[in-house]
């Protein structure tokens, strides 16, 4: 025979000593629904076994302390935020059984966004939503969900439609989501309600612990301070007032038929996560002498050219070379007001000692690859620098005198390898064969490095070579007012 | 040694540093902070969760570290006033937590050039209460790297949010990083929250109701960064020592500084750069000491002078501090900057 065992649930604390003053009664008012609503879940952690996983997401409002009754996990959120807060909780302790409890101003006004996403994804959790059509703890102001008519402290000659619109559907709205497994409303008006509350709260509880995903329950509450009624009266008005407007039924219950999930966190070794963060692509320097580094003055380079071009990208092989040679070095693309000319640019410096600012102002090195870059940058190069032009592309001569230039057909030469954007790539290869700044080696040993597609790479290393060839035969006299690299 | 975009070495950092959880909303000059993080994180068994608001980002990351995890977020401007109210939360309920600010310009929507117009409220605190967060700041990708990691070891030791205060150039650039080989692996917080028997009494909230309960937990937090100020103090110096002129700057203007110098220097100018890497703690002593020696000061900085009030505090009214700034996402050159020192110097 069925024998009735009536105890406080396990996941209640005997003693509400968080609470201070009277430790054995709750704080809430006379006829309030919260302590009805506690009760069901707290009944339903204890009977289910997961008093030890669960964690209470305490809201703002009269349920704020609900952290003094449940004897479980818990955590405070900001107004709205309980459903943010419990994903984060979620997602780092996917074990966690997350209950979040909210009322309506939390719910349905400030915390909107919240709630609407974390069910949009799915989120892993259980959602309680406490309706009582009024802001209780803050002293009866009007909620999203007070009905129309309803005389608030700050709705004193009643809600209309023409000021504050329509009581929010909450759960109506829950159920329009794909994602959602379960949403109900049901109330605490009477004995019924709160049965059905009951099986409600267990399902989503149950929801969650079987990986279902994301179940809403919207709980219809009595305020009878708020509303200013007896205890009778209040559950009376949720009958005949709130239930017309807030229908209590299942909107929606995908409970059998969805497929678990949990979520797992692998373990993985130090080499393992190494590898995922693609650390050590560039490999070992190899340094050619100490002389080298020692003798190396500062160089600085601006590359300029369309969008598509690969001058940022010629900017990062030319540094990565570097490295090989423990030089410092920086890259800094066009960014900001120097943004100018409808061109892509990057700065580019090397140095044996720290970089101060990585902005190239004035270069030593500019290469071109479009009009607009001649003409924006061609005053900048330092008297005695090098200026490299895409002759495929610019057709003018500079007016400088005072420089270096090389003319070289990039882009025709990047092209008749069947590879236009490896234009960057000719670039390189003509400048290091020109000044042997750096060994054409380490240009061709970086050059192919983290492309994404790796038939890419043989043909990069084709165009530095393309380059340095077009260089051979085309240069004759060699160098030159440019700054001396020192070999 | 990797050659790497400072704004992605911060989460290859932050990955090396245990972190396991990114919640964020994408914003510029910050969105590479959120898609290295979208790239890497999954691939190591952590978390990259693009949120619906800046708000709902930093209570994921309120809720991430009250359950235990080593977490991130990261925005600008904008976006980091909107997650203020998260901050003084997590501020209040001594959770740890990692913020990266890449500095835009602003008021308002502004644009999305570099500026430093965030100094006053990250480093006072732009939330409600009294609280203040550890405030580090970057002047290269090295060190995006290096006190990433230190991040996430203050935020832990300390309990409280750090940020990286950085900006659009110094999060676009490129530079050699050298990352650490080993992963660290966090110990088991007794405070958190593990949805486990040996965590399950464990309360993480900011609310005191008790009469001079909250004052209690005031006077806590206030001794906490007392201890801060004591322990955490750090900064750079070049040349200072026998300076007249005492340049200070962080983040990209102390690099602009760095190459001020090397200029003044070469024509034998006296000149020296203090480089605060602590926002908060500010190097107040250091700076007091200075001022006591009879220095000038040169503080430069792309805001209307929000560092220049700390400055000002630090070497007190006798002290000669000189001021030179640009807004609005227009940053100085290396010439322009070196002309007003130089003038301050004949």
């Amino acid at each position: 025979m069925a024998k009735d065992i009536l105890q406080k649930p396990g996941a209640f604390f005997d003693q509400f000593d968080r609470k201070g003053g009277a430790q054995k009664t709750t704080h809430y008012c006379p006829g309030c629904g919260h302590g009805n609503a506690h009760k069901l879940i707290a009944e339903a952690i204890d009977d289910m076994g997961l008093q030890d996983r669960a964690v209470f997401v305490s809201p703002v409002g009269c349920s704020v302390f609900a952290y003094y009754y449940f004897d479980m996990g818990n955590i405070q959120a900001a107004h709205g935020r309980a459903p943010a807060v419990g994903t984060g909780v979620k997602r780092t302790r996917p074990n966690s059984i997350v209950i979040s409890y909210q009322g309506d101003g939390d719910l349905a006004s400030i915390g909107s966004a919240e709630i609407l996403h974390a069910a949009n994804r799915g989120e892993q959790m259980a959602v309680f939503f406490i309706n009582n059509a009024i802001y209780g703890m803050t002293g009866g102001q009007m909620a999203a969900t007070s009905l129309i008519g309803q005389k608030t402290t700050t709705s004193p000659y009643g809600r209309t439609v023409e000021n504050e619109g329509y009581p929010m559907q909450m759960a109506e709205i829950m159920a329009t989501l794909r994602a959602p497994v379960f949403v109900q409303r049901c109330h605490l008006a009477d004995s019924k309600g709160i049965m059905d509350t009951r099986k409600a709260v267990r399902k989503a509880i149950k929801n969650q612990a079987e990986g279902k995903g994301f179940s809403f329950v919207e709980i219809l509450s009595p305020c009878p301070t708020g509303w200013k009624m007896s205890t009778h009266d209040a559950c009376e008005y949720i009958k005949t007032n709130m239930l017309p407007i807030f229908p209590a039924k299942v909107f929606k219950d995908e409970s059998e038929t969805r497929e678990p999930f949990f979520r797992e966190i692998p373990t993985l070794t130090d080499e393992q996560v190494i590898k995922a963060l693609e650390l050590g692509m560039l490999g070992e320097p190899q340094p050619r002498d100490e002389k080298f580094l020692k003798n190396f003055t500062t160089m600085k380079y601006k590359f300029a050219g369309f969008g598509g071009q690969g001058v940022l990208t010629a900017g990062v092989i030319l540094a990565a070379t570097a490295m090989q040679e423990n030089l410092q070095v920086s890259w800094i693309p066009s960014y900001g007001p120097e943004m100018r000319g409808g061109t892509a640019n990057c700065s580019v410096v090397l140095s044996k000692d720290p970089i101060g600012s990585p902005l190239v102002v004035k270069p030593d090195v500019l290469a071109v690859m479009n009009d607009p870059s001649l003409d924006t940058f061609e005053n900048d190069l330092k008297p005695g620098g090098l200026l490299i032009v895409n002759s495929s592309i610019i057709a003018r001569k500079t007016k400088r005198t005072d420089i270096d230039t090389l003319y070289i057909p990039l882009t025709d030469i990047a092209s008749k390898m069947g590879l236009t954007a490896a234009a960057n790539m000719v670039l390189l290869g003509a400048y290091l064969e020109y000044t042997k700044l750096l060994p054409l080696e380490h240009l061709k040993l970086i050059a192919p490095r983290g492309l994404k597609r790796k038939e890419l790479a043989d043909k990069n290393v084709e165009a530095v070579e393309a380059g340095a060839k077009w260089v051979r035969e085309n240069i004759t006299a060699k160098k030159t007012k440019a700054p001396a690299p020192v070999a | 040694m990797e050659l790497i975009k400072a704004n992605e070495a911060v989460v290859k950092a932050a990955i090396l540093a245990g972190c396991t959880q990114y919640y964020g909303y994408p914003i510029t000059p910050a969105s590479e902070v959120a898609m290295a993080s979208a790239k890497y994180l999954p691939k190591v068994g952590g978390t990259f969760l693009q949120a619906e608001s800046e708000v709902a980002a930093i209570n994921m990351v309120y809720g991430a570290s009250g359950a235990g995890a080593r977490v991130m977020t990261a925005s600008s401007g904008p976006g980091i006033s909107l997650k203020q109210e998260g901050v003084s939360y997590m501020a209040a309920s001594e959770l740890p937590c990692v913020i990266v600010d890449v500095m835009r310009a602003g008021p308002g929507l502004g644009n999305i050039w570099p500026e430093q117009g965030d100094w006053n409220q990250v480093v006072h605190g732009g939330g409600h209460g009294n609280y203040k967060v550890i405030v580090l700041t970057p002047n290269c990708a090295q060190e995006m790297c290096d006190l990433t990691i230190l991040a996430f070891e203050l935020a832990e030791k300390y309990r409280t949010p750090v940020y990286l205060l950085t900006d659009a150039y110094i999060g676009q650039m490129m530079e050699p990083v050298n990352f650490p080989k080993e992963r660290v692996k966090p110990a088991r917080k007794d405070w958190a929250l593990y949805a486990d028997a040996d965590s399950h009494k464990n309360l993480v909230s900011s609310i005191f109701m008790s009469t001079g309960g909250l004052e209690e937990h005031n006077i806590h937090l206030q001794e906490k960064y007392a201890e801060i100020e004591k322990n955490e103090v750090r900064y750079q110096e070049v040349m200072v020592e026998d300076a007249d002129l005492v340049m200070i700057g962080y983040g990209f203007i102390s690099r602009m500084l760095l190459s001020v110098t090397e200029i003044l220097r070469e024509e034998g100018y006296k000149v020296g750069l203090l480089r605060p890497i602590t926002a908060f703690p500010f190097c107040s002593k250091r700076l007091e000491e200075l001022a006591g020696q009879g220095k000038t000061f040169l503080d430069v900085e792309l805001s209307n002078g929000q560092m220049l009030r700390d400055v000002r505090l630090a070497v007190g009214k006798d002290a000669t501090v000189h001021f030179y700034n640009r807004m609005g996402g227009i940053v100085p050159s290396v010439e322009e900057l070196t002309n007003v020192a130089r003038g301050y110097l004949k």
